[in-house]
């Protein structure tokens, strides 16, 4: 029976002071026992001598200094994990939402233990998600964290679930599931994905971890890695491909700077603490694969960049962190392009490895690159346009500058439903490159350039 | 000594008491679980310490033992082909040892104590020997000769010397000074990682590192022994740079830290450089690099230490006369560890919560390399390239400015670049290189006499370019006169034919610089056939879409000994063409 303290010394925002402990280790659970029976759970976040100080994972309404009790588990925060999660919800702690129990199977240290970089295995299997933008040119493949950056009001929502329901390898039967975080989002958010999962007949294989926007903000800090926890277990103890969606990060870190803030931190840039690299990094790193064992993680987290500025912490340090980033745009969105994937600043560090010959097709590289090239130029002849007029624009810009149009609109512009195979991908990408010369084509070889240009449509 | 007994804990700063018998940087076990730690700080017999494993778990009253040393490097046979982490623990055999998760508390030397090295001695019985001379030599990998040195501050008369096969604990030779102290040396020897290890004198740089990358090679060379740095926000391809580097440039040895990166890009590099062969050499890459891995979710702590840990391997190879190329990817979440630990210890803040002697340790990491004599006689060169990671991109944040203060060359990354897909995304207006004067010499006898001229050509289009755009945003393409407007293509010549380079492709992932001066004489030689046939009355638009003209753009992906032929090829190719074109304008004039 562990200890129980009557000490509490002091209690700010989600900090607790306890004194006179003795027998406490850094990082250990604890609980905070209310005079009403009410158990608040909370974790040690530095011990000096027999001060111990505790961060709550719960709001603190009704802690009294004088009647409540704290006690040591003796063991960090742990998740008790079994394969019958499938189908089910649970709140942001892992405990389940309705009226259910788990038998847990094996229990877990929901911070995880950092992968061996030798036991890695490198991401390489493409994932068809449907669509174009993404398949085509920022290809999203086994093992990777691909987050995506979006702005209040924009449809990260629905791209997400679009991901979700068409995400699959090519010719495989392996075993897959999608573990999906609600992160401080609204009711009606998360139940656009219960409702889209159900729909789809999806949720048998989805376990959704639930912390709402009116539900406390500190609880969050838990929710991720009680959600990575779930998908290391499926992934790599039940041999499953398993989706990570978290959505949305910008509310964990705002969540993780209140907990600085509470304890007088030294911050660095707009008020987050120091090391959120770090904290970030020790998350999304728990994505990908592992030698010798069949599962993976891929994970796909989502943000909302503050004021779509891509330079505000948060998005900039989970740039630097992830393989990439999917980018949303107002303009496109405003222009009714669906969805709105602004595709010269999206980027996969992986798409190398993961296209070409015997993965998705031969020309596939050269035509990205192209593509991407001529995109850019396209835009950047309309930019002219705006300013000077179409007239004063050559032959060979106004060709750009339509090959722009028509890029948005046949090949990002696709719709929520719409799932397209990579092969028809890359054929809209044939049929939008012959709108130009042959010879602008540097970037694709001849022989591709011989079997495709022109032949499409 | 006596032990000390730990009295706080917060994420990875514990402080211990007691600890009065030791000494700043030394290394301490702390608790049951032996993890490893560095005092960083001592008030009175408190010492605070740095930890470089996972702390959970820890609490007042466990023990803390001092080792009575500082961090020191086990340099000797054994490193060649390694991966380590921060602090020098073989990450091979703690898969090994303790399966595909990274468990605190595993204790793996760096240098396999069993294995067994064949040496060759290279001095006699009777000579006298003194500090980093050569005394043997193991064949460690196919591509490096490990040559085996006196340590650092040890001479003497050999008292016995003897070849065969030995572990790297086993003692190859006895020294015995004037006043008749032994020393037994063995194939390892250990340095503080945190001391630069001594040389006899120190060079200026003037042979240029040869990386195979355009950009880099003809507008913004670094030095053998220079110092380098490649800021840039995310995305615009910092790390393929570095991978670049360490693949293609001409060194023996390449030391690769990945600081607080990403796994996936350890994992690529160790899947793809036993595959890759070393043109000089033609063993593989694996067998000249090491490997240094703290990825961002391993200990914050043992981050700070992996820069240092890699720099000490990388002086031990230059003491042997080797050219070693230091990669440090990325010197920002280095100096984001110092900064974490700086905030736990509550010192006062500099800009930006970086601690105040943040610019100091910078430097002092830099100025480590350098070509120098070393003490075996022969010349070495530690040229250290660091990436920098700015928030945001924005390279006025203080770790990109301390670095500046320090480096010579500069390849500022632009995302502006990548986002149209032109890699290697170095932006040729903003980055310099400050030895291009020193080097100009080697350039003009070992490539061609044209060399700096044809540079300063090219230079100067791309400068041009710049502002003639300025006046195109301003009043179109039409107004500018024909000469300008040629400008601009050979500019964009320039731009996608020479500067974008695919790291990709076969042929184009590297360009020796021969190669190199045969595209850029290609295409100064084009330019001026051009010019002087547009003054002849022929068209722009003419010339641009000459058949041989699309050749000029094709040149990069031919192999390198075919490049001669093509040159005169495309030539006399665009000679006849452009005959023709001048004939047709002057029948129309």
């Amino acid at each position: 029976m562990p200890k129980e303290y009557r000490t509490i010394q002091e209690v700010a925002g989600p900090l607790v002071m306890v004194s006179g402990v003795s027998g406490v280790s850094y990082n250990e659970l604890g609980e905070i026992l209310l005079e009403n029976g009410e158990k608040k759970r909370c974790r040690v976040l530095e011990i000096n001598g027999s001060n111990a100080l505790v961060q709550l994972f719960e709001n603190s309404t009704g802690i009294n200094p004088e009647t409540s009790r704290v006690k040591f588990l003796g063991h960090t925060m742990e998740l008790g994990v079994s394969e019958d999660m499938l189908g089910r919800v649970f709140d942001g702690l892992g405990n389940p939402k309705e009226d259910f129990e788990i038998i847990p199977e094996k229990r877990m240290d929901v911070n995880g233990v950092p992968m061996n970089p030798v036991s890695r295995n490198y991401p390489e299997e493409f994932i068809q998600t449907g669509v174009s933008a993404i398949d085509g040119l920022n290809t999203l493949v086994r093992g990777q964290k691909l987050p995506i950056f979006s702005g209040s009001g924009l449809p990260h929502a629905n791209l997400a679930a679009q991901i979700a329901r068409q995400a699959k390898v090519a010719g495989s039967n392996d075993k897959f599931a999608v573990v999906f975080a609600a992160i401080g989002i609204t009711f009606e958010e998360a139940n656009f994905f219960v409702e889209d999962f159900k729909k789809t007949g999806a949720m048998e294989r989805t376990v959704l971890f639930v912390n709402l926007a009116d539900d406390p903000a500190i609880e969050r800090i838990a929710t991720p890695k009680i959600a990575l926890t779930t998908a290391e277990y499926l992934a790599f103890d039940k041999g499953m491909h398993v989706l990570v969606i978290m959505t949305d990060i910008t509310n964990y870190a705002d969540a993780l700077r209140e907990i600085s803030a509470a304890r007088k931190e030294v911050p660095s840039r707009r008020g987050y603490p120091g090391y959120m690299y770090t904290d970030l990094a020790a998350m999304y790193e728990r994505a990908g694969r592992l030698k010798g064992r069949d599962g993976s993680i891929t994970l796909i987290p989502v943000l909302t960049m503050p004021e779509d500025d891509k330079t505000h912490p948060i998005p900039d340090l989970t740039g630097y962190i992830t393989e990439g980033q999917i980018i949303l745009s107002r303009s496109l969105y405003r222009k009714n392009i669906l969805p709105p994937i602004d595709v010269l600043p999206s980027l996969s560090r992986l798409k190398d490895k993961g296209i070409g010959e015997g993965k998705t097709r031969e020309d596939h590289a050269n035509t990205m690159n192209q593509l991407f090239a001529a995109y850019s130029r396209g835009k950047e002849a309309k930019e002219l346009m705006a300013v000077l007029g179409e007239a004063a624009l050559t032959e060979l810009d106004r060709m750009y500058a339509k090959f722009a149009d028509e890029f948005e609109k046949e090949y990002v512009s696709q719709g929520y439903n719409t799932d397209r195979t990579i092969e028809e991908t890359l054929n809209i990408g044939w049929r939008l490159l012959s709108m130009l010369p042959r010879a602008e084509l540097k970037r694709i070889k001849d022989e591709y350039l011989d079997k495709y240009y022109g032949k499409e449509g | 000594m006596a032990d000390g007994v730990i009295k706080k804990v917060s994420g990875p700063l514990v402080v211990a008491e007691g600890m009065q018998d030791a000494n700043m940087y030394d290394v301490v076990y702390v608790s049951r679980h032996k993890l490893i730690g560095e005092i960083i700080e001592i008030h009175e017999d408190r010492a605070s310490i740095q930890v470089y494993e996972e702390t959970s778990g820890l609490g007042p009253g466990e023990k803390v033992i001092s080792a009575g040393m500082p961090l020191s490097a086990e340099l000797g046979p054994g490193l060649i082909g390694s991966i380590y982490d921060g602090i020098q623990r073989p990450l091979k055999e703690i898969e090994k040892k303790a399966g595909t998760n990274l468990k605190r508390g595993v204790s793996v030397p760096a240098l396999d104590r069993d294995k067994k090295w064949e040496f060759t001695p290279k001095k006699q019985d009777g000579e006298f020997v003194s500090q980093g001379e050569v005394i043997g030599e193991v064949q460690e990998s196919g591509a490096v000769l490990h040559k085996i040195m006196v340590p650092p501050g040890v001479s003497g008369k050999i008292v016995r010397i003897k070849g065969g096969e030995f572990t790297v604990t086993d003692t190859v030779c006895e020294l015995e000074e004037e006043e008749g102290k032994r020393h037994e040396l063995s194939l390892m020897q250990k340095w503080p990682v945190r001391k630069g290890r001594p040389y006899s004198k120190k060079l200026p740089p003037d042979v240029p590192l040869v990386t195979g990358q355009r950009v880099i090679d003809t507008l913004f060379p670094i030095a053998k022994g220079g110092v380098g740095t490649v800021p840039g926000p995310f995305g615009s391809g910092k790390t393929v740079v570095q991978h670049q580097l360490a693949k293609w440039a001409d060194a023996d040895i390449v030391v690769y830290i990945g600081c607080g990166e990403r796994g996936n890009e350890m994992t690529d590099v160790l899947n793809e450089f036993p595959e890759i062969r070393d043109p000089k050499t033609g063993k593989t890459l694996m067998e000249r690099t090491i490997l240094i891995a703290n990825t961002s979710d391993m200990p914050v702590a043992a981050r700070e230490a992996s820069i240092y840990t890699g720099i000490t391997i990388a002086e031990y190879f230059r003491d042997m006369g080797y050219s070693v190329v230091l990669l440090a990817d990325s010197t920002s979440r280095w100096a984001e560890a110092l900064r974490e630990m700086s905030g736990r210890l509550e010192e006062m803040p500099g800009e930006e919560g970086y601690p105040a002697y943040l610019a100091g340790r910078l430097a002092g990491f830099y100025e480590r390399a350098g070509r120098i004599d070393a003490f075996c006689g022969e010349e070495g060169a530690l040229t250290i390239v660091g990436a920098v990671s700015p928030q945001g991109g924005d390279i006025s944040e203080p770790v990109t400015q301390a670095t500046l203060r320090i480096v010579k060359v500069f390849w500022g990354l632009d995302s502006e670049l990548a986002y149209r897909r032109h890699f290697p995304a170095i932006n040729w207006l903003k980055s310099y290189s400050l030895y291009l004067d020193r080097m100009k010499p080697w350039y003009e006898q070992n490539t061609a006499a044209d060399w700096t001229s044809f540079r300063e050509r090219f230079m100067r289009l791309l400068q041009e370019e710049a502002e003639l755009e300025e006046i195109v945003k301003l009043v179109g393409m039409d107004a500018l006169a024909k000469s300008d407007r040629l400008k601009l293509e050979m500019a964009r010549t320039i731009r996608e034919d020479y500067l974008h380079q695919n790291a990709f492709h076969e042929e184009d992932t590297y360009t020796s610089l021969a190669k190199q001066f045969i595209m850029m004489k290609l295409m100064l030689t084009f330019y001026d056939m051009a010019e002087d046939a547009i003054e002849q009355g022929v068209g722009i638009e003419q010339i641009m879409s000459l058949e041989a003209r699309e050749r000029v753009g094709r040149i990069k992906y031919l192999p390198q000994q075919d490049c001669e032929e093509e040159l005169g090829d495309i030539v006399s190719a665009l000679k006849t063409e452009l005959e023709k074109l001048k004939a047709e304008a002057k029948k129309n004039a």
